[in-house]
């Protein structure tokens, strides 16, 4: 059996595009507010690419990247990841701590409880909106949180992904500061089956 | 000048001396490294999944172990190399997030590594040398001149079996 993600019409690509925009912009505003900084966000990219190109969207498979894992429960079970490169997850700790830019060179156990709050956040502002969207309800997990090659991180979901297909619905979106080089990627990753579940939510299953 | 070959996640790659095959960011994949030492002839494998028959889509043996160890001997044997000089080093199989009550899905990286043990054992190939579990990320290089097996981590250092 092929990938059912190839089959996708543009007109299912669209409505996942305006899911993953509504919940990236709910995610980005509570982000600022934490931070007290202006976020750019990209508009959300829709890609399905080979598994093995995936970690090439945050820098390759040796990128050193921080990694905040969650799962979803509910009627669509997914897997949500936000990957931060290095230098922006210390940064990034750095300006919740109330720390001097530039002085965090390794993570302590309130760092990294710092950063798994904020995948937390971030989830908890895009669940809202895929919820809402859907009227399913879906609810994270506890984050864990690993720092470590982007390879060896993604290769959590790639597996699960592998399951089923050779090939990856991603559906990412790029944050930015204004000013300074905070930059974040937030996936969302839906399990098998779970695509259509959320397809047929909103009312654009084939 | 030595190659180096490039083997991409669910992917493997064959060649010899002097060329070096390298795997970047295994995690809960696992690399097989199989060498024969008197030719030199060797080949490396990332695999993602242990077994072909339980997966839903099947079309890239290269993903899983039972499909594409096989395929990759045979193109080791093409190249030269005897079965039956041919020896396997293992490493990955990390759990990269842990959570309190892991389900199925969070083991999958020790699922992985004992796959490929029972199918080596299955082929007859002796596993001389392994580093896997633990919850960080592997790069691994295989050295066709030596036979050496590298592994680099972040946070462990380097390696070599």
């Amino acid at each position: 059996m092929s990938d059912e993600i190839l089959k996708l019409s543009m007109l299912q690509l669209d409505a996942l595009r305006e899911i993953g925009n509504v919940g990236a912009g709910n995610s980005a505003t509570a982000l600022s507010q934490i931070i007290n900084r202006k976020i750019d966000m990209t508009v959300p990219k829709i890609a399905i690419m080979p598994l093995g190109e995936v970690p090439d969207v945050v820098g390759g498979p040796d990128a050193m990247v921080a990694g905040v894992y969650l799962r979803v429960f509910g009627p669509a079970p997914s897997s949500i990841l936000f990957l931060l490169p290095r230098d922006s997850a210390f940064y990034l700790v750095d300006m919740l701590m109330g720390r001097e830019q530039g002085h965090t060179t390794s993570l302590n156990s309130m760092d990294e409880s710092a950063l798994m709050e904020i995948g937390n956040i971030l989830a908890g502002a895009y669940l809202n909106a895929l919820s809402h969207f859907t009227s399913l309800t879906l609810l994270p997990s506890i984050p864990a949180l690993a720092m470590d090659m982007a390879g060896a991180i993604l290769s959590v979901i790639l597996i699960q992904l592998g399951q089923m297909g050779d090939h990856a619905l991603v559906i990412e979106t790029e944050f930015t500061t204004e000013s300074d080089g905070v930059k974040g990627h937030f996936f969302l990753i839906p399990d098998p089956g779970s695509l259509n579940t959320i397809l047929a939510a909103i009312g654009v299953k084939e | 000048m030595s190659e180096l070959i490039k083997v991409g996640m669910a992917d493997y790659k064959v060649g010899c001396n002097p060329s070096s095959l390298i795997s970047y960011g295994l995690g809960s994949c696992v690399g097989i490294a199989l060498y024969d030492t008197v030719t030199k002839i060797g080949g490396l494998a990332h695999i993602m999944l242990p077994d072909s028959t339980q997966a839903r889509s099947a079309e890239n043996p290269a993903k899983f172990a039972n499909t594409a160890l096989p395929l990759m001997l045979d193109e080791m044997i093409n190249l030269g190399a005897a079965k039956k000089r041919v020896l396997a080093k293992i490493a990955g199989g990390a759990q990269m997030f842990t959570f309190a009550n892991a389900t199925d899905v969070m083991r999958v990286g020790e699922r992985n590594t004992e796959a490929v043990r029972m199918l080596l054992k299955k082929m007859d190939i002796k596993i001389i040398a392994d580093d896997t579990g633990g919850n960080y990320g592997r790069t691994v290089v295989l050295h066709l001149d030596t036979g050496i097996y590298l592994i680099k981590t972040i946070a462990k250092g380097e390696k070599e079996l």
